[in-house]
Formats: structure tokens, sequence, C-alpha cells
């Protein structure tokens, strides 16, 4: 992946495979974890909890909506489940359960939706979970959890497991550059400021973190000094960090890797709008789906670079 | 064949079967809307799962980590179940008549949330049955001997979900999971034989690698040994297809009304009254 080569960040682990690791080690801490399968273990990376859980792993068949039915019976009972699949087929497929099993009788259910995002690539639209974030956000209660890269999904998923409710954790398919070098200190519902600014806050999650601080870099060249919060949190969002960041910086760009409608954009604007009116300029696919190519031809047909979170920040500021 | 029940306890079933309808009636009539045809097919069902010694429960403790769990995946069917938890003890007989209304935790279909007693909440059909897999799994790994009953409709059973779960509870063999299916024999628009006929019920569960049985719902002794049976198979899931009437215990006043499906209409007064003195 092309992004935060320019100034120079390591690609690290995808996202999914960062989660599967730490959902496995999770698992030796806490035996009230159980894991949902829909049949692709191999490509969500729950694969690595079911090889040392096997008891405790339960792949029901390609079947999301019975997969969320009985993480609510599990749930019910004491358990902790974590039902994972594309994000795609688990909130599309599933969200009436989603509503009646886990959000309707507050169950701690925990949702991971990977190949999230159009950077899956070449499989195509059908794969891509691109609704996802603006589904989960409307059930009530659920956290809504976007997070940037290795280090940060790790933590992400220890976060999750803790969270005493219902998470939707979103990740993807391929390799992503770190942003966290040295770790991060994580709390859902708490942005992070990756780095200061005054002049302009970039708002982003998932892998277009990377790409708000290669975006950043850019501006600098040019004398603007961009604010880039990592906005891991969809909801409940960070309103104190959303209010500083529109008052001593005057102007926002949100930037992230899902439709126009109900993702991050709209919390953001929803958030700002009450707090703080402040100049908004909106990166994200629009309201169209994509097509096959590769993960970086796509970010760049579809809008999802540096340079156009770039263009985005001199609109605002124009 | 053999009766489970003595001579004394059927007495007190169909005694407390009675009361049961009649409170469902005046429930749903008082209330002005309901299922009132939808939950008097399963009052057979509840009242010996309940009151004939199969379901372990602790009205006190509803949420007794060994209980049983009753899941009502037909969630229409609301009056039944709180009539029948009320008459159990999990709240006083009095709270029926604030169902559906405003403050009340008698919803218009169960909610967990209001309702401790409730196990599951219900109404978006297809659904418990798959929950009730989760409780039957959960109790595996803990090692606990909870069983877990689920009461489906037969109309329900038209969602692809139930398939699943139905598949996936063969695959785990769970012996502590009963799915129950009220067979009225009609749902929202008419017979269930026209809108999507899924007949017949038992043989497709079982090559799946169910246990299955087949029985009058509304006979006491063939119900408690239905439950019996499905208990003792123990290392599969069990069905019990329960053949039941729409509106059972009322169908002289639904003659007169000239509708045997009543589905989600509550009795007019005068007509719940007729029904009451029917049930008397």
């Amino acid at each position: 992946m092309k992004i935060g080569q320019r100034i120079g960040l390591k690609l690290g682990k995808a996202t999914r495979d960062a989660f599967g690791l730490a959902l496995a080690e999770v698992g030796r801490e806490d035996p009230s974890v159980v894991v949902i399968d829909g049949d692709v273990h191999n490509s969500t990376r729950t694969e690595y909890f079911a090889a040392e859980f096997p008891d405790r792993f339960f792949n029901v068949g390609i079947a999301e909506s019975n997969m969320v039915g009985i993480a609510s019976g599990l749930a019910a009972s004491g358990k902790t489940p974590v039902v994972a699949s594309f994000a795609a087929f688990i909130m599309c497929n599933a969200f009436d359960q989603l509503r009646m099993g886990v959000a309707f009788p507050e169950l701690p259910v925990k949702v991971v939706g990977s190949h999230a995002g159009i950077s899956i690539g070449a499989d195509g639209p059908s794969q891509m979970g691109i609704e996802d974030v603006a589904l989960a956000c409307a059930l009530p209660g659920f956290a809504v959890v976007v997070p940037a890269d290795e280090p940060s999904t790790k933590a992400a998923t220890r976060a999750m497991i803790a969270h005493p409710g219902p998470v939707y954790l979103r990740v993807g398919r391929p390799k992503v550059p770190i942003v966290y070098e040295n770790g991060c200190d994580f709390q859902i519902g708490r942005a992070i400021e990756v780095r200061d600014g005054v002049d302009v806050t970039i708002v982003a999650n998932g892998i277009m973190v990377a790409a708000a601080l290669e975006a950043a870099h850019l501006l600098e060249q040019e004398d603007i000094s961009a604010r880039v919060l990592d906005m891991h949190t969809v909801k409940p969002i960070d309103q104190t960090a959303l209010q500083a960041a529109a008052e001593e910086t005057g102007a926002i760009v949100v930037a992230e890797e899902h439709l126009h409608y109900g993702g991050l954009g709209a919390a953001v604007a929803q958030t700002v709008g009450e707090l703080c009116p402040t100049r908004l300029a909106f990166v994200n696919l629009g309201d169209r789906y994509a097509e096959s190519g590769t993960p970086d031809e796509l970010l760049e047909k579809y809008g999802l670079t540096a340079d156009n979170i770039v263009a985005a920040v001199k609109r605002v500021l124009d | 064949m053999d009766r489970l029940l003595s001579d004394e306890k059927r007495t007190e079933l169909v005694e407390l079967a009675k009361r049961i309808r009649r409170h469902i009636i005046k429930m749903t009539t008082e209330a002005g809307s309901g299922h009132p045809s939808s939950s008097l097919s399963a009052v057979e069902l509840l009242v010996t799962l309940y009151f004939g010694g199969f379901l372990r429960y602790r009205p006190g403790e509803p949420g007794w980590p060994d209980r049983d769990r009753f899941i009502l995946s037909k969630g229409h069917a609301a009056p039944v179940l709180y009539a029948v938890l009320a008459e159990a003890g999990f709240f006083p007989v009095e709270q029926l008549w604030t169902l559906r209304r405003i403050g009340s935790p008698l919803e218009g279909h169960p909610n967990r949330k209001r309702l401790p007693a409730v196990e599951a909440s219900t109404g978006s059909l297809g659904q418990g049955l798959s929950i009730g897999l989760g409780h039957a799994l959960a109790a595996r790994l803990d090692g606990r001997k909870y069983r877990v009953f689920v009461l489906l409709g037969d109309g329900e059973i038209d969602e692809g979900q139930v398939w699943e779960a139905v598949a996936a509870a063969a695959k785990y063999r769970v012996g502590n999971l009963i799915a129950i299916v009220d067979h009225n024999g009609y749902q929202q628009t008419g017979p269930t034989r026209e809108v999507l006929d899924l007949d017949p019920i038992p043989q497709k569960w079982s090559s799946f690698g169910w246990h299955t049985q087949e029985i009058d719902g509304h006979d006491l002794d063939a119900v408690a040994a239905a439950y019996s049976a499905a208990i003792e198979t123990g290392d599969r899931p069990s069905l019990i297809v329960a053949r039941t009437v729409k509106g059972k215990g009322i169908e002289a006043v639904l003659d007169e009304l000239g509708d045997h499906n009543m589905h989600g209409k509550p009795l007019p007064k005068g007509a719940a009254e007729k029904a009451l003195a029917l049930l008397a």
C-alpha cells in the first residue's frame, strides 16, 4: 500500500491479522471469550483463536443471522462472544439479529467486521463493507471502533473485550502502514492526537490516519500546520477533542474509507454543528459503490489519498 | 402409553389452563390489542412445561444460573407467557391488566430488559432458536445441566434463520435443546398450507438429525410424555410438533365472529364475556 510511504511509514500487519493475534492472546487470559465464525476464520484470522481453543470456537457455517442469535444466547448466559465475519456480511445480513439479539437487550456481544472498505481490492464491491459504520452507529448502545494500524488494532481488540457493552470493531484486509511505532494509549471514546497543528484539523480513522499524516507533511511544505486526530471511535465520539479542534484550528477535514452518509463525517458534523460550528470538508467514498482493482488503484480512483486530503484542506481554508 | 400425570396433577393443570385462557382473553380485551388466538393455541404446552414439573425455575431468582431457559420465539404470544409467569409467581396476577400500557414491563412483545422472567426479547420472528442454541452451548461450556426450550410458531418457520439454527444445533448435538412448534395451522393472512406449506415438519427436521415427535398439543398427557421423551433423548436436539387449534377454548365464539384465525385481534367486549363464560 502506497499510503504513508512518502513519509517513511513502515508497512505493518493487516489489521485483521492484528485482531486475530490479539484475540488469541485475550483468549488465554479470559476464559469467558468464545468465538462464532461464519466459515471465514482464515479470512478474519479468528483461526489463531480456533487453533488454541477449539472448544470455545463455533464455525456455524455461512449463516450470519444464526451466528448473531447464538452469540446473543451465549452472552445472556454469561459468555463474552466475538462474532467475526466480513463487515459487509455480518452488518448487512444480520442487522435485524444485531438489533433484536444484541442492541435491544443490551448484551455484550463483540462484532468484528473484516475486509472493510475498498482497500480489499480485486474481490470487488460485493465483498466491500462500506455501509458498515453507518449501520453499526444506528444501533443504540453500540461502540463503533475503526483502528488505524497493527498496534492500535491489538489495543482495540483488548479494549473491545473489556468494554461492558456491545462493540463493532472494523478491520481490513491489506497490510497497512504503522502509525504507532511505539504503541498507543488506546481508550474507546478517546481520540488520539497523532500530530499537533494550528491551521486545520484532519479527523480520520482506519487507513486514512496514515493518509492524514502524509497530507499533514505535504501541507507543512506549504506552511499550513495541520493537526491530525485519530478518531478511532466513531461512537461514542470524542466531543472534547472535536470541540478543541474546532475552536483552536477553525477548520476540519474528515477522512474515512466509508460512504458519505452515516459514517465518521456525519458524526463529526453533528458534533461540531452543535458545539462549535466550523468549516468542514469531507474525504470519503461519496454515495456510490466501487469496483475491482488493486488497493492502490482503487484508493486513487475513488479519492482516498493524501492528495485528496490536501485538496480538501485547501477547499476548507479557501 | 403410561400416563405421566397423576389424576390430581391433571385436574390441577386443566384448571390452570382454563384460568390462563381467561387471563389471556381479559388481558387482550382490556388492552384493546394483542394476539389472543395465537396465545390460546399454546396454553397446554406452557402449562405442562411450567407446572407439570418439567421446567426448573425459581420465581424469586429469575437469573438463577442453573434455571432451565424457556424462549418464546413466537413473541406475539406474549399474553400466554405473561399469564403463565404470573401464575408461577414471577409477578402478581394483577399486573397482567397493565398489558401494553405505557410504563408496564408487560410490553406487546417480550422484553427481557423490562421483565427479568423473560429469557429473550422476541417479536421479530425466526430468531429464538438461534438464541436458544447459544444458551445450550453455554451450558455445555460451563458444565451446567440446564435445558433450553424454544417455542416457535408454524408460520415463523418460514424464516430462513430457523433452518440455519436447525442445522447448527444438529452439528453440535445439543441434547439440552428442545424446540416446540405450535402448529396451529394459521399465520397472519391465512392457513400456513396456503401461505407457505412446510409440512411435513418432523420429516424436515429429522433429516437434519433431530429427534422428532408429533403430538396433540392440547392433550396434557401427550404433551407431558413428549417433554419426557425429549429430555430423555440426551444426545441430540429434539423437536415436538404440537398440532393445535388457533383460538383453542373459544371456538364457539370464533364461530360466531366468523373468523377462525383472528390473528392479532382482541375479542370485542361482548364476545370476551361469552368466551369467559365458556371458560368458567
